[in-house]
């Protein structure tokens, strides 16, 4: 089993987002477009949201959006969109949001410890307005614990 | 002692609350078994839990329970979670 991937192309910075649905969806299309997901990932991670509220919002500035696994989930990946400027999701601690990190996975238990791999990344308090403010996929890449994609093996 | 952290889908927010809150009780020198569960499965799991860790928003979805609840507003932060962690048991 291997972690879950981020590759550049599900890395998108700046993005304009009017509302927290955008954002979401943005980061769904980002999972989309690496091969991770199929379009209907992408709404349920949506709905999940609409349906237990912005709990998904687990730190300041940070949404962790998710599904559970499901058909339309390819292979398990994550994506990061950055926005231009934060929206809101409705959190009464965390808001506003700048940074979306879409998850999916094939199998809950099996990736549990790969999910858990994100704690280490994000238990440093920098890296959230680090990757807020960076400016290339790579710099993403590597604030959340990742190798340069031209070293590893494929 | 049993410690119950719930999400809404039990993917994902659960498992990083579930790893920090144990690096929080390894902090108290507390020994404890941590479940993560998800709304639909929280009230079994909870039957038996002395403390249940979720989300503000998810609150309400818990129901009665004779558990101690816990609401976490930043998932990575150890400190928070040792503090009320810390509060609710010690």
């Amino acid at each position: 089993m291997t972690p879950l991937p981020l590759p550049l192309d599900a890395i998108e910075i700046g993005f304009h987002a009017d509302t927290w649905r955008a954002a979401v969806a943005a980061a769904g299309d980002a999972l989309e477009r690496s091969g991770a997901t199929e379009a209907g990932y992408t709404d349920r991670m949506i709905s999940v949201i609409d349906e237990f509220g912005a709990y998904v919002v687990i730190a300041p500035g940070l949404a962790l959006a998710h599904a559970r696994p499901g058909v339309d989930v390819i292979t398990g990946g994550l994506s990061v969109v950055t926005l231009a400027e934060a929206v809101a999701f409705g959190h009464p601690h965390n808001d506003p949001v700048g940074v979306i990190v879409g998850l999916a996975v094939t199998n809950g238990d099996d990736h549990l410890h790969f999910v858990a791999e994100l704690a280490n990344v994000f238990n440093d308090p920098e890296v959230i307005p680090a990757i807020a403010a960076a400016t290339d996929a790579e710099a993403i890449r590597s604030l959340m614990g990742m190798a340069d994609p031209a070293k590893e093996p494929e | 002692m049993k410690i119950v952290v719930m999400c809404g889908v039990g993917i994902g927010t659960s498992a990083i609350l579930k790893v920090n809150a144990e690096r929080a009780l390894e902090r108290l020198d507390i020994d404890a078994e941590v479940t993560a569960t998800d709304v639909a499965g929280v009230r079994a799991a909870g039957l038996d839990a002395q403390v249940i860790l979720t989300s503000s928003e998810l609150v309400h979805t818990i129901g009665q329970t004779n558990a101690d609840v816990i609401v976490i507003d930043n998932y990575f932060d150890v400190d928070e979670l040792q503090a009320k962690l810390e509060a609710a048991l010690g």
